[in-house]
């Protein structure tokens, strides 16, 4: 544990090139040895690695699949969750640009674990330009499953432009035709998913991973990152820095080593994980890591890769205000904390400003937003308070004044 | 519970209990006589899980859970009324109210409304929280039937899971996200263009003011008060049965005595039974079955079997919107309560010597549709509009209680005459079997001399909430008139709720019907679970009002429509015969096709 502390604190930003490293000459071939292994092997090398979630929520990635695996079912699917609708989130198109290869041989080897033989690309419908070639791309995958005696077929599935689609069990009604609502959860995709069957639903990075992992090995995985924040990152980093763009850095370093490298010099706050997550200011970029929690002091930040840098030009309450209007916009309405609390948080943030409601009527936000983060439905709802709340409490002058 | 079901162990608040595996936290509650407020939860509906306010706190859990959404599972913790509970309930009741018209002294569903409820129980304080109601909403009252106010709604769905789930119409369905997310219709239409069909399902299961049905007791004040004008109401077998839950009465009380009283009290100038011409509607619909059959069986015509019952105005507007095509299938009788204005303005003006300009027809009746029905163009046959007004239960309850009537302590009256006797075939409309029972009662005597083959004329297959039900009457011994009869199986079913009539119309459609006679109801249970209703209205409630309407049966004197002396007299001194000439100018109907959105 001792050793664990100074490591948080003392981890080095140091770049790896796994996401993004090439395949092989030779088309799919690493799909080809993968599928060497049985079954059971892949579902424990992936349980081994700790690899989690990479679209932010961090749910164990193995377990995922090892739950979807034992879920009885003549059909199931997977879904590649491609809705990337993060604000601050540009890093799942760039890997469907460069390295779709991976993404597609990652999907096939958990169809044949799970026993799917259909996937499914759900796409963010900006990314529509992606298509001709994903579908090029598609044909050539198609060409080696057959050949490699994998039942499996991927279609591509356009998104129409929900934020809330991202949230897996919306993203299955979506794509049932129905609107992109949440469901209540338990059952999960894995018992109940689309179609009513069992389904993995995994970001497009998660699943990047999954193959990574295959292809070195859990153990040699293992040595990158720390604790329970395993294996490389994709930062998208934007906002008030000279470096803007897209980072595989290792996971689980502290925010000060990322605004050392990414700051501008005057950063005065980094918002991890986008709209949705977390407000850093600047006192606490050093006690503050980027994973889970898992055997770490200080904070600690799960986050889907949206990295917001901003100077001490920007105004805080802009910033908030900002976010509030993206979640009253795109909520998906059906339950009242998440309907009617980010309206709340808004308007109330404004009264505040004007006058119209005293500097006390934060901390009555400051509950409601508890409110939110205990009661709603989905991830959407439950994580307005992580930005409303970080915000709030760094920046309370600035929410007044 | 069966015997074979798993069962989990949990503890809630202190108790442990166990209990099947398949129900929610709520359910589990409710055994042990907890009660967790609900909003957009309803026995009748699949489980939202959207308003939250049933949150529970679970032991080892991040967030709370929803108590009708979350399963239980072995060795659960729960909290119903933890601190962090009841100030999550009260935070989530405090923004639908800042999301509400809170104008409550002026909301027909004040005092019976569950926000207002919940609100007043938890003591919201409306300063909490900014207003965010949405201004200058318009109430859509385009339809006769519906009131639809946006302003009060809580947005919890209940009703657009009623319109497809009970009903399959879908004629409100949720619209936008996020702020702007609002419960509506195709493209936002007004309510009297799109595709619904005024059954009231929604204003029933509607928990605050923002569905209603249209109101239309101010003007019939101003008819009683009018010396000019005769007003006549008659009142539907249903809503004796019902109406006493709105005046002081446990759920199931006959009140037909009292408020027989209350509406003479009230100073209406007749008060009669639309069970008259439900009797009526008996001997034309028997009668137009009779030779359907003959024409199918002797003449081998092509005419439409099955024949389908017409009394449900919701169900006919239904059949117009989507099964257009298989409108002949439908009986042409005009419903009891347009067959009872056709003759109030003709035959009873005729024997009470009043001028019919003068006569209004008042409907009291458990359904919203029925206000739509009085409204359609074609029904004007007695030269004047036939139903001046429909009202629901809900409306004459409140008519009472305006009058100031004490209703419970009012002596027993009876209904006046002409047109207000009847059998107790005509009082078991009301519920879902109850036409096809009276049918059958009169059709196999007409048919056979003797009878039908049921123990105290109970036909019992055809009764209860099952969705469709079916029964089979082997036709044996049969009149002379009738020998083409003579050893035919008649197939009848019955289905209520529009969930049920589609499946019914699908197997007519694919031309696999079995069924020489069909009676649909457009509500779950028949008119005791209609539209018009008193709220709340659920299985248990609507069990109660059955059972009520089948002791009424067995109570009256008369037994089968076609022994009702008025409505013999009826056919000796006017109509002449059933499906006769006057009968078809005054009480019978054509249906029209309608569009599908």
């Amino acid at each position: 544990m001792e050793e664990n502390i100074v490591l948080s604190n003392d981890k080095r930003l140091r770049r790896v090139d796994l996401i993004f490293s090439s395949y092989t000459k030779e088309r799919y071939k690493v799909l080809k040895k993968i599928l060497e292994r049985s079954n059971d092997e892949i579902i424990s090398e992936l349980v081994n690695s700790g690899l989690k979630g990479r679209g932010g929520a961090g749910f164990p990635t193995g377990m995922k699949w090892k739950n979807a695996k034992e879920s009885a079912g003549e059909e199931k699917y997977v879904i590649c969750n491609a809705d990337e609708g993060e604000p601050g989130t540009f890093k799942d198109r760039e890997i469907l640009s460069k390295v779709p290869r991976k993404v597609f041989s990652a999907m096939a080897i958990c169809g044949r674990v799970i026993g799917a033989n259909k996937g499914f690309v759900y796409l963010r419908g900006e990314y529509k330009y992606l298509l001709p070639d994903l579908n090029k791309e598609l044909e050539v995958f198609q060409v080696y499953a057959e050949e490699y005696g994998l039942n499996f077929e991927i279609e591509l599935f356009l998104g129409s432009g929900a934020y809330v689609c991202g949230e897996e069990t919306a993203l299955i009604e979506s794509m049932e035709g129905k609107r992109g609502e949440p469901r209540n959860k338990p059952p999960y995709p894995t018992a109940i998913g689309y179609k009513g069957k069992p389904t993995v639903v995994n970001n497009v990075e998660t699943f990047v991973s999954a193959l990574e992992v295959f292809r070195m090995g859990s153990d040699e995985f293992k040595k990158l990152g720390i604790q329970d924040s395993r294996g490389s990152k994709l930062f998208s980093v934007s906002g008030d820095t000279p470096k803007s763009g897209i980072y595989d850095l290792e996971f689980g370093l502290s925010v000060a080593n990322f605004v050392e490298e990414f700051g501008d010099g005057d950063t005065k706050a980094v918002q991890v994980g986008g709209a949705s997550g977390f407000c850093v200011p600047r006192k606490k970029f050093a006690e503050t890591t980027l994973g889970y929690q898992g055997g770490l002091s200080g904070f600690s930040l799960p986050t889907g890769g949206s990295m917001m840098l901003f100077n001490s030009s920007r105004s805080m309450f802009n910033v908030l205000h900002n976010y509030l209007e993206f979640f009253a916009e795109e909520s998906c309405g059906q339950c009242t904390p998440c309907r009617v609390g980010c309206q709340q948080l808004l308007r109330g943030i404004e009264a505040i400003k004007k006058g119209n409601k005293s500097a006390e009527y934060l901390v009555q936000l400051l509950r409601l937003a508890e409110t939110m983060r205990l009661t709603s439905k989905c991830g959407l709802g439950q994580s307005v308070a992580n930005s409303f709340t970080s915000i709030v409490e760094n920046f309370r002058e600035e929410m007044i004044y | 519970m069966s015997k074979k079901e798993k069962t989990l162990n949990i503890n809630i608040d202190g108790i442990s209990l166990n209990v099947p595996a398949s129900y929610s936290i709520l359910d589990a509650a409710k055994i042990v006589n907890i009660k967790i407020p609900t909003l957009c939860y309803h026995e009748d509906l699949c489980v939202a899980g959207n308003c939250r306010v049933c949150v529970v706190e679970v032991a080892g859990w991040r967030t709370l859970a929803p108590s009708c959404a979350t399963p239980v599972m072995e060795g659960m913790t729960i909290k119903t009324s933890s601190p962090k509970v009841r100030r999550a309930r009260k935070d989530i009741l405090a923004m639908l109210v800042s999301e509400h018209n809170t104008q409550c002294t002026t909301c027909y569903r004040s005092t019976n409304c569950e926000l207002q409820t919940l609100a007043s129980e938890y003591n919201v304080d409306n300063a909490d929280y900014l207003s965010v109601l949405k201004p200058n909403l318009e109430i859509d009252r385009s339809s006769w039937s519906v009131e639809k106010d946006d302003s009060k709604c809580i947005r919890c769905q209940r009703c657009v899971r009623t319109c497809s789930e009970l009903q399959h119409v879908n004629a409100l369905d949720v619209a936008f996200k996020g702020k702007d997310m609002k419960v509506t219709t195709f493209m936002g239409l007004p309510m009297n263009e799109v595709v619904c069909v005024n059954c009231g399902q929604c204003i029933i299961h509607c928990p605050t003011g923002a569905l209603t049905e249209r109101r239309y007791y101010d003007a019939i004040w101003d008819a009683i008060g009018d010396p000019e004008k005769h007003v006549i109401i008659n009142t539907a077998p249903s809503v004796r049965v019902a109406l006493g839950e709105m005046l002081g009465f446990p759920v199931g009380t006959r009140v037909t005595g009292k408020m027989v009283t209350a509406l003479k009290k009230m100073g209406f100038d007749s008060v009669l039974d639309t069970d008259f011409t439900a009797d009526v509607t008996i001997l034309e619909e028997g009668t137009e079955l009779l030779q359907r059959l003959k024409k199918a069986l002797v003449g081998k015509e092509s005419v439409a079997i099955p024949m389908i019952t017409s009394c449900s105005p919701g169900w006919v507007k239904f059949i117009e919107h989507m099964y257009p095509e298989s409108l002949a299938h439908l009986s042409t009788c005009k419903s009891p309560q347009q067959m009872f204005g056709a003759l109030a303005k003709t035959y009873y003006a005729q024997k009470k010597g009043i001028d019919p300009k003068n006569i209004v027809t008042v409907a009291a009746m458990p359904c919203a549709a029925k206000k739509f029905e009085a409204n359609r163009p074609e029904m004007k046959d007695s030269g004047y509009q036939d139903v001046d007004a429909g009202l629901t239960t809900r409306e004459i309850g409140y008519m009472i209680k305006q009058s100031g009537l004490n209703f419970v302590e009012l002596p027993e009256g009876k209904y006046d005459s002409w047109m207000g006797d009847s059998s107790g075939a005509a009082v078991i409309f009301g519920a879902t079997g109850g036409v096809m029972e009276a049918a059958l009662r009169t059709v196999y005597e007409i048919v056979t001399g003797r009878p039908v083959p049921f123990d105290n004329l109970a036909i019992t297959p055809v009764r209860g909430l099952e969705g469709i039900k079916e029964a089979t009457i082997k036709i044996e011994g049969c009149v002379p008139d009738y020998s083409f009869l003579e050893g035919v199986e008649l197939r009848v079913a019955i289905a209520h709720g529009l969930k049920n009539a589609r499946e019914i119309m699908n197997q007519i459609v694919d031309g696999k019907s079995p069924y020489h006679f069909i009676e649909i109801m457009a509500c779950p249970g028949g008119c005791i679970g209609g539209g018009g209703q008193p709220i709340p209205t659920n299985d248990e409630i609507r069990k109660k009002r059955m059972e009520a309407i089948y002791s009424e049966d067995e109570n009256m004197q008369v037994r089968k429509s076609h022994e009702v002396p008025e409505v013999k007299t009826l056919y000796e001194e006017f109509l002449k015969e059933p499906l006769g000439h006057k009968s078809h100018q005054l009480l019978h109907t054509k249906y029209r096709k309608r569009n599908r959105y």
